[in-house]
């Protein structure tokens, strides 16, 4: 059962979210420094961090006419829509915000991302920025219907949209092993909605950066910590969708739900590392013919299951 | 309803109204459909208050999507190019004037002129359940056919709004394959 957090609990979260964040960060620029061969060690950790306090500091870049107001506004969102879809995960059976409509509430937040993205390709008034940003709305056409479904298939089998109340239904057998297509799309979706690896497409190397070709220095900070602030989010809320939350033997509920949540964290940056970018334009006929209706069989499952309890 | 429910319901219909002036004074497409869409946010925000967290919470997520995709469109069609431009958002103020006025009215009218019934029983304390049961219970019916109009009203835009159909993708005996299309799909049809 989960109860709701006291008062600190609230900057708990996002602080442990940033901590995961900095984890996946740091993690992916030792993979990318094994790649090309250079050493591995803590210098190769914190090399993604060094350049913060310069971006602190930077002269930011100007531009003709942009859209000030705008630019922020969708920079801001981004990371701002990942804390806030962390507040209804419990951990160690403690929820910030125990919502009623927990995978309601993460699904809206997680859609707030198409508005950010959108915001901050439109703000500059950049050609390269703009279709980085018109590219993350085809790319979200796409992934958003499949990941509804996988999260629906999990909402379908605890009967509940409590994220608490389907971490405790997964008693004995987690959800990732009879909804597999659900927890597959599921992790693809992660990928998608924090723009990285096969789904870097609106951030794109050939445009230049596409959305974020324009940003620098603290927006440019506060929109790529977005990213994998959005991949921490997406890692630690599978746990209590998929994986059974914090049950498990001979360690309390928080140390499972850690183990796991970085777990899923890793296969995450393993993955994005190693599949090659994908063009939403191949991907949107991939989603609509092949995955939604698979996704649709896979909620089909739970159902059936509810029905013959 | 508490006093802080009341004090919410207030500043976020006074933050959905002000979106809704927005609307019509900004002169920037973009800035006018993201001033919708705070309107609309705060308006899901009130359905929350009001204790239907789930019909709030998907009207923000619903109004998201929506409103992002129809600035694209709003800035593809727009008879100022791209958008870019300032532009006035108010057409054909006279007729306009007279609509709103009198919708205003007629809703002021049934606020007052309705008898509305008093609550009997408890309140329920996740109305999730009960919004579902009576959507999908002795209004099923209903649900479904609205389901199907629905589809069938984006399969026939598409179909209407497309050039090309089947025997410009597959040729007259409809044996060429792969298919001939513009652009490759993910699934090589």
């Amino acid at each position: 059962m989960t109860e709701a957090g006291a008062w600190w609990t609230l900057l708990a979260a996002p602080a442990m979210l940033l901590a995961l964040a900095g984890l996946a960060a740091a993690g992916h620029a030792v993979l990318a420094a094994r790649d090309a061969g250079r050493p591995v060690g803590p210098a190769a950790m914190v090399r993604p961090f060094t350049g913060v306090p310069r971006a602190l500091l930077a002269q930011p870049r100007r531009l003709p006419a942009p859209d000030v107001l705008l630019w922020r506004a969708g920079v801001i969102t981004v990371p701002v829509a990942a804390v806030l879809s962390t507040l209804v995960i419990p951990f160690g059976g403690v929820t910030v915000a125990d919502l009623s409509v927990g995978v309601v509430w993460f699904n809206a937040m997680e859609v707030l991302t198409w508005a950010g993205l959108w915001l901050a390709g439109w703000g500059p008034d950049a050609a390269f920025p703009l279709v980085g940003g018109y590219r993350f709305l085809a790319q979200g056409l796409a992934y958003e219907l499949p990941l509804m479904f996988a999260l629906i298939s999990a909402a379908t089998g605890a009967q509940s949209l409590r994220v608490g109340d389907i971490a405790t239904s997964q008693q004995g057998l987690w959800y990732a092993v009879w909804m597999p297509v659900a927890f597959i799309v599921y992790l693809a979706g992660v990928l998608a909605f924090s723009f990285l690896g096969p789904f870097a497409y609106p951030a794109g190397r050939d445009l230049a950066g596409g959305v974020m070709s324009e940003t620098s220095g603290a927006d440019r900070l506060v929109l790529r910590a977005g990213r994998w602030l959005w991949l921490a989010a997406g890692a630690a809320m599978a746990v209590p969708l998929f994986l059974g939350g914090g049950a498990g033997p001979g360690m309390p509920a928080w140390a499972w739900q850690a183990v796991k949540t970085l777990l899923v964290l890793a296969a995450l940056v393993l993955a994005l590392r190693r599949l090659p970018m994908i063009r939403a334009d191949r991907y949107v006929e991939f989603a609509w013919v092949v995955l939604i209706p698979l996704t649709i069989v896979q909620v089909l499952v739970p159902a059936l299951v509810d029905l013959n309890r | 309803m508490t006093t802080t429910d009341l004090l919410l319901l207030g500043v976020l219909g006074a933050l959905a109204l002000t979106g809704g002036v927005l609307v019509f004074t900004l002169d920037s497409m973009a800035r006018v459909t993201f001033s919708l869409l705070a309107s609309l946010a705060c308006a899901g925000g009130m359905v929350t208050v009001l204790g239907l967290p789930y019909l709030g919470v998907v009207i923000v997520l619903m109004m998201v999507m929506e409103m992002v995709i129809m600035a694209v469109f709003m800035i593809a069609y727009m008879m100022n190019p791209a958008g870019l431009m300032p532009m006035s958002m108010l057409h054909n103020k006279r007729g306009s004037l007279v609509i709103s006025a009198v919708a205003f009215a007629a809703l002021v009218v049934g606020i007052f002129g309705v008898s509305w019934p008093r609550r009997t029983g408890a309140r329920p304390k996740d109305t999730t359940f009960q919004v579902g049961m009576s959507l999908m219970g002795r209004q099923m019916l209903t649900m479904v056919t609205l389901g199907f109009v629905l589809l069938a009203t984006m399969v026939g835009a598409t179909v209407l709004a497309t050039h090309r159909g089947r025997y410009d993708r597959f040729g007259d005996g409809l044996d060429q394959r792969p298919a001939n299309d513009p652009a490759g799909g993910g699934v090589g049809r």
